[in-house]
């Protein structure tokens, strides 16, 4: 094996096409740089106006090119289309549940929201019974059935509720705490069977017991008032919150109940016989306050 | 008819396709730069000096009718055809695998240079736009080259001056 160096003919061409090159590149890319030296930044620069002349001379080469290829682009468009559709189909339908599910969300929020403002603007108003503080609750548990008339609250002993304390909404009285865990209660509301609070015709200051209905088209009945008083259809019924040197009601005073609809009386009843329609929907509660008095009365040996 | 006439019409035609149909558009998602393909075929079909003059005129243009910073794009197809021709008299010569594998080294070269060059002129440069495509981009320009590159040797021809090494020969 033997080693050579290859002719070195032509070689004063070969520098010379070398030294071309790079002129040739050098000068390129000096002027590449020089143009983005003057035009750079500069909306008024020497080269804008050669540019825009550019531009314009070579726009309609850019529509026609534009022109002929826009239906090839249309046709890929299609295709590309076409190709992603299942998965933006799956996509799309994913979304929507997503949204869907949102949106009720958003509904039950807004409810929720709306519910609480009111409760807080009755808190803070005139209407709000002295010497109570409000404990807003969510509504946890609503009435399971028709047997069933009570409701579990998002509040308990830990938030200072004891047994007999009054609920209420910005609308009107709900019921009483009949059970206390530590961070739940339960709430007899007025329709339930047992409940009963005295009341008064705000009106006419008659004065009676507020009860379950006796029929499904009433909801509660203002029962116990002497035929002697007088009651109107229309009559605004609220809680007496009645007090004796040693007993007092455990509702306080002026509570909205519900609007008399109907009177009646006989002669084999010795009180008249009053429809009251609640202000309270008690089928759709969702957020209440439940009045815990400031200072608690010892209770009765 | 000299080879600058015909080199011309080439350029021009990509140059045209690449501003107005092939712009922002996305196959796969790649992004189709005709014009670099064609600065690159030019260079390793006619030489360095025929494809930095090519990639010149084609940047040029791109930037007038694009009405951007004139300069940038033509600095960086200078680059791109000087650098293929370069491969192409040199390297590359005679390998079948030499167009993909430019077009491959290249398209990543320019996509990361090109964001260094707008970066230090100042324009907003998402990384994440702007290099996520590189690598598509990258293996669908090695495979279009091929087509391309046929297509440039049938207009413009093949005659590159192809340089004997310097090294010592082993005979």
């Amino acid at each position: 094996m033997s080693a050579r160096r290859p002719a070195a003919g032509k070689a004063s061409s070969r520098t010379g096409a070398v030294l071309r090159r790079r002129l040739v590149v050098g000068i390129l890319v000096f002027v590449s740089l020089v143009l983005v030296t003057l035009s750079f930044g500069r909306d008024d620069g020497p080269l804008s106006s050669v540019q825009d002349t550019g531009a314009t001379v070579l726009r309609p080469f850019q529509i026609a090119t534009d022109r002929v290829v826009t239906p090839f682009r249309d046709a890929w468009g299609w295709f590309d289309g076409l190709l992603g559709a299942r998965s933006d189909a799956e996509r799309l339908r994913a979304e929507n549940e997503l949204l869907q599910q949102q949106l009720v969300e958003a509904s039950l929020a807004v409810r929720e929201n709306r519910n609480l403002k009111q409760l807080l603007a009755f808190r803070s108003g005139a209407r709000f019974p002295d010497d109570y503080k409000g404990l807003a609750a969510a509504v946890i548990q609503r009435p399971t059935g028709a047997y069933a008339q009570s409701i579990v609250v998002a509040v308990g002993a830990d938030e200072g509720v004891q047994v007999g304390d009054p609920v209420v909404t910005e609308k009107g009285l709900v019921g009483r705490v009949v059970r206390v865990a530590d961070r739940s209660s339960r709430v007899m509301l007025l329709t339930d069977e047992q409940s009963a609070a005295s009341a008064v015709d705000v009106a006419t200051d008659g004065q009676g017991i507020i009860r379950r209905g006796q029929s499904p088209r009433s909801a509660l009945r203002f029962d116990r008032v002497p035929k002697e008083q007088v009651v109107r259809t229309g009559d605004t019924i609220a809680t007496a919150g009645w007090r004796t040197a040693q007993l007092s009601s455990i509702y306080p005073k002026g509570i909205p109940i519900g609007r008399v609809t109907s009177f009646s009386q006989n002669d084999t009843y010795p009180f008249k016989q009053i429809q009251v329609e609640p202000f309270v929907d008690f089928g759709s509660l969702y957020a209440v306050l439940v009045l815990v008095p400031e200072v608690r009365e010892e209770p009765i040996p | 008819m000299t080879l600058a006439a015909r080199i011309a019409p080439l350029v021009l035609v990509a140059a045209l396709l690449q501003v107005s149909a092939l712009a922002g558009g996305r196959i796969f998602g790649a992004e189709l730069d005709l014009l670099l393909l064609v600065v690159l075929a030019v260079g390793l079909l006619r030489g360095s000096v025929a494809g930095a003059g090519a990639g010149f005129a084609g940047g040029l243009l791109v930037d007038v009718m694009a009405l951007s910073t004139l300069g940038v794009t033509s600095l960086l197809l200078t680059l791109v055809g000087y650098w293929a021709g370069r491969y192409g008299e040199t390297t590359g010569r005679g390998r079948r695998y030499a167009p993909p594998l430019a077009a491959f080294a290249l398209v990543l070269l320019v996509g990361v240079a090109g964001a260094l060059l707008h970066f230090l002129l100042g324009d907003a440069v998402p990384a994440g736009a702007v290099l996520v495509p590189l690598v598509p981009t990258a293996i669908f320009s090695a495979l279009l080259v091929v087509p391309v590159r046929s297509v440039c040797r049938a207009v413009i021809g093949e005659t590159v001056q192809l340089e004997r090494a310097r090294e010592v020969e082993l005979v």
